[in-house]
């Protein structure tokens, strides 16, 4: 039986940043929508929520955005809260919430450790005030050493969140950001290559030539940098783009939808995973408010996986992770996959070893073309 | 014509009346013969006048000679706005060889940009007599044509044939219906055929019921029979057009002739291009298309070829760059087919040292030992343009291999260049070139005019180290390097990164003579994956299934269709999207 997960997304923050596609909204975006009818409809959804799922105990809960320190601290005490009352959270059970680091100070953060946060997530991005503006991040850096070394104070489990590769960064930048991330001693680091999505402002500002494309190699050179800097100072990798100083500092939440648990998505825009069946709710606040106040669920593009399905999400999932990926499963999803795990352990890109005793586990140069892996062993 | 004859009601006419394929219609040209015919009254005694309406492209020349060898006077129509054109040139030749009554016409003199007085002088200057003998007509408000029927009837020689002598006729066209199998076209020389009669192919020998004989007025119109001079059609039911070929004399079972009319020597192909479907598994629809269009375009040759880039598909023969554009428009639009045509290619002899000779006509398949000699075909072109253009157009042929032959005036500011120059050259965008650099007032026209021995070699592209044939090259030593660079350079833009380095090399026999590289993808990773990127990203790796469809693989490397396709067009190529996630 599948564990059970709760997710909040926060719709909201001040400005939206040049490279963001996420579901998030600005004060004028949301078009009259008031943010503090965030925790009345939070708590409609819960209700729904809980008449569906029945009795199951909260393993983890992650809020997440947007930016979700943009409400009171009480209202995010509240919104966990309400998941306590509905599902109950099993002891010790990891609670996390992002966190901006513009966005808190110490009273804030006390409250949340009050109501029983016990991690953080810190979208510090860059340490270099240059690769912060290519961003649109409002943040000062200073503050992010600042609010890291409060939560660590009040007991809280750290994290921040880095982005390489923005337009521009060069490589003694990104150096200078993984030193400053080092400094901030948290036990958790994601850092993830920036993406240019459709339809971004990102994306028109490198269609007009205003900014250069990302460089795919210098994106991979930091990649390595930063691997082989981690390890030096203690961390290992257990997922493609998240690396953890002692195993009990692992994202719990985010290994559940690697393994493919089940999660309840609250909030405008998240997505659901319940028993073989996906969902998501519909995006904009005012709509996903519409539905909630007649009494039904703010659902849509609903989709039950076949088995086929769920076995090419597994692959897909459980490869990206250390622990990597069992064969049997690609056994079942392509014929020829005894010649595609070999020619991947002759070209480097999956452990020899492992691959012997069944397992298909990533070579660093295999984790950064981890989607190449896929197809290979999927056999497309 | 059709309107002031009466075989047409104003009700019915239209722009182009006898240009039956949707294809000709949007081009505004001729590509298949149609013959009409129609009454006209002169001086009290009504005439039957047969007419054939020809292609004019360089292309149909072949269309044309067999009309003009069925036919005893030509009227030359020529745009009032525009002038002679190269082509108009080479069919007033053809004609003036076959000993026809020549009757200069300019057309559409209604519209603002006529100058008649201007071409009626050149006209003149051409086949001899006085400019004002030129006729002046508009084919579009009627002005003139009934001067002009006046004036064929008149001086257009009346049909010398026996009509008690057994029967004769020429086969100048033929033609396939889906509806009534072969039409073929004939006209009579001696004797008569009637209906329901036994008739005979005189090459052949096969015998065949005349079913249904008529005239075209312009629609099908059955008759009693066709006696001397008549032009017409005959129905047997048969349903290959190789059964009645062009050229052929119809004679009768019950009282044959001994002696065939001297027929028509059968277009050779001169362009070559393979042609292969972009889905796979259209190969056997590929083939059915051309089975079919076979039996209305006889020129049309093909046979079987597989190419490692592009699969299986077929080595088409064209009598030109616009026959191959049009066979394979139709293709695509009759049928249905999505096609790649690979580089219009012209048939080489090869020598070798050890005296064997081979005939190429796909260039992958020019042979690797000791070369002795390559022959090429030339091309007696003809180009006419304003003198202004003189430099320019010189310039392109002299790029091209070209030789001058001479140069004349034909009126005060056109001039007429005449250059021998190596067919390949102009298969491959000399038309286009010739128009961009003349605003496009030059016309060009060619005609064969043998074999020449040329510096040549092949050119061949490697990836990785494996041969791709679409893109083989034959051309001239000089120009080898620069198609190397443009095809490596071309090949690096457009073939995705790989998980290894790829090097692009261009080759003559073993020897390297340009270079690339495709440096290995590094990175191909999503950066994040949580909750809501799940579904996205699955739904990315069906569609990536489907992509893989369109995957072509020369040897370990794999290239999209897109690449091939963009690298096989000659124009400028939009810079192809190198990432493959």
């Amino acid at each position: 039986m599948a564990t059970f997960h709760g997710y909040v997304h926060v719709p909201f923050c001040r400005v939206r940043c040049g490279y963001c596609d996420f579901n998030t909204y600005t004060a004028t975006e949301l078009q009259g929508f008031p943010q503090s009818a965030f925790i009345s409809n939070l708590r409609a959804e819960v209700k729904l929520a809980r008449e569906n799922v029945g009795p199951r105990q909260l393993e983890t809960v992650f809020l997440g955005g947007g930016t979700p320190t943009l409400l009171p601290a009480n209202e995010l005490a509240e919104a966990l809260g309400l998941l306590r009352e509905a599902f109950g959270i099993a002891d010790g059970a990891e609670v996390t919430t992002e966190a901006n680091p513009d966005t808190v100070d110490r009273d804030y953060l006390s409250v949340l450790k009050e109501a029983g946060f016990n991690r953080l997530s810190f979208g510090m991005q860059s340490a270099v005030p240059e690769v912060l503006a290519v961003l649109d991040r409002t943040h000062n850096p200073e503050a992010v050493a600042r609010n890291v070394a409060i939560a660590k104070g009040l007991g809280f489990q750290t994290s921040v969140d880095l982005i390489y590769g923005a337009p521009g960064e060069t490589m003694e930048q990104w150096k200078q950001t993984v030193q400053a991330a080092l400094s901030l001693d948290t036990n958790h680091i994601s850092a993830y290559a920036l993406i240019v999505e459709p339809a971004t402002k990102l994306a028109r500002q490198i269609a007009a030539g205003a900014l250069p494309a990302p460089d795919e190699d210098l994106q991979a050179d930091k990649y390595e940098y930063l691997d082989a800097i981690l390890s030096e100072n203690g961390f290992d990798w257990y997922e493609l783009s998240n690396w953890s100083k002692a195993p009990n500092s692992v994202s719990e939440h985010n290994i559940a939808y690697w393994k493919g648990q089940d999660w309840w998505g609250f909030g405008p825009g998240a997505h659901s995973h319940i028993e073989g069946r996906r969902w998501s709710n519909v995006k904009h606040p005012t709509t996903y408010a519409k539905h909630l106040a007649l009494g039904e669920l703010p659902s849509i593009d609903g989709e039950t996986l076949s088995e086929n399905e769920k076995l090419e999400e597994r692959a897909m999932l459980e490869l990206r992770l250390r622990a990597g990926l069992d064969l049997q499963v690609i056994r079942k999803l392509n014929m020829g996959f005894a010649k595609s795990v070999s020619e991947l352990v002759a070209a480097e890109l999956i452990e020899g070893s492992a691959a012997i005793s069944g397992r298909a586990i990533l070579t660093l140069k295999g984790r950064l073309l981890a989607d190449f892996v896929l197809r290979k062993l999927l056999g497309l | 014509m059709l309107q002031l004859t009466g075989v047409v009601d104003d009700r019915s006419m239209r722009a182009q009346y006898l240009d039956r394929m949707d294809i000709e219609r949007e081009r505004g040209i001729t590509i298949k013969s149609q013959a009409v015919r129609m009454p006209w009254e002169f001086e009290n005694q009504t005439y039957a006048l047969n007419m054939i309406d020809t292609p004019g492209h360089v292309d149909f020349t072949y269309e044309v000679s067999r009309s003009l060898a069925a036919c005893e006077g030509a009227v030359l129509l020529v745009d009032a706005a525009q002038g002679i054109e190269a082509q108009t040139l080479a069919n007033l030749y053809l004609a003036m060889e076959n000993d026809l009554q020549i009757i200069p016409v300019l057309n559409k003199i209604d519209l603002p940009a006529a100058q008649p007085e201007k071409y009626a002088e050149e006209l003149a200057n051409l086949i001899g007599g006085n400019p004002e003998d030129c006729l002046r007509v508009s084919g579009k408000t009627g002005v003139g044509v009934d001067a002009l029927l006046d004036k064929i009837v008149q001086t257009v020689p009346h049909p010398v044939g026996d009509p008690n002598a057994p029967a004769r006729a020429m086969i100048f066209d033929s033609v396939y219906d889906s509806y009534r199998g072969v039409v073929t076209y004939v006209r009579m020389i001696d004797g008569q055929l009637t209906p329901r009669e036994k008739i005979q192919m005189m090459s052949t020998r096969a015998v065949h019921e005349a079913l249904e004989i008529g005239v075209s007025s312009p629609e099908p119109e059955p008759t009693k029979g066709l006696g001397v001079g008549e032009v017409g059609y005959l129905i047997t039911g048969v349903k290959d057009v190789r059964q009645s070929k062009v050229g052929d004399t119809v004679t009768t079972v019950a009282k044959p002739a001994t002696e065939p009319l001297k027929g028509y020597s059968e277009p050779l192909p001169m362009v070559f291009s393979g042609i292969y479907p972009i889905d796979g598994s259209d190969y056997p629809n590929l083939r059915e298309a051309l089975d079919k269009l076979k039996l209305s375009d006889a020129a049309l040759v093909y046979e079987p070829e597989t190419s490692v880039a592009l699969g299986f598909g077929f080595r088409c023969g064209f009598l030109g760059l616009l026959h191959l554009e049009i066979v394979t428009e139709r293709l695509e639009r009759e049928f249905g087919l999505d096609l790649i045509a690979t580089a219009p290619s012209v048939v080489y002899e090869v020598t070798m040292d050890t005296g064997a000779e081979i005939t190429v006509t796909n260039p992958s398949e020019f042979p690797t030992g000791k070369v002795k000699k390559v022959l090429e075909p030339m091309v007696k072109a003809t180009i006419l343009a304003p003198k202004d253009y003189v430099g320019v157009i010189m310039e392109l042929c002299q790029s091209r291999r070209g030789n001058m032959i001479d140069m004349q005036y034909l009126g005060e500011d056109r001039v007429q260049l005449r250059y021998s120059l190596p067919l390949a050259e102009i298969v491959f965008d000399f038309f286009d070139q010739l128009k961009s650099k003349t605003q496009g007032y030059a016309s060009l026209d060619y005609e064969e005019s043998g074999l020449a021995e040329g510096d040549l070699v092949k050119v061949d592209i490697l990836l990785q180290g494996d041969q791709v044939d679409a893109f083989s090259a034959i051309v001239h030593r000089d120009k080898a390097y620069a198609y190397g660079v443009l095809m490596t350079t071309k090949l690096r833009e457009l073939i995705p990164r790989q998980q290894f380095e790829v090097p692009i090399q261009a080759a003559i026999g073993a020897r390297i003579i340009a270079r690339e590289s495709i440096r290995a993808m590094r990175k191909d990773v999503l950066a994040k994956c949580y909750g809501g990127d799940i579904s996205r990203k699955r739904k990315l790796l069906e569609k990536q299934k489907e992509g893989k469809k369109r995957m072509k693989m020369v040897g370990r490397v794999e290239v999209p269709q897109e690449a091939f396709i963009a690298a096989l067009s000659t124009g400028d190529e939009k810079k192809g999207d190198k990432k493959s996630k």
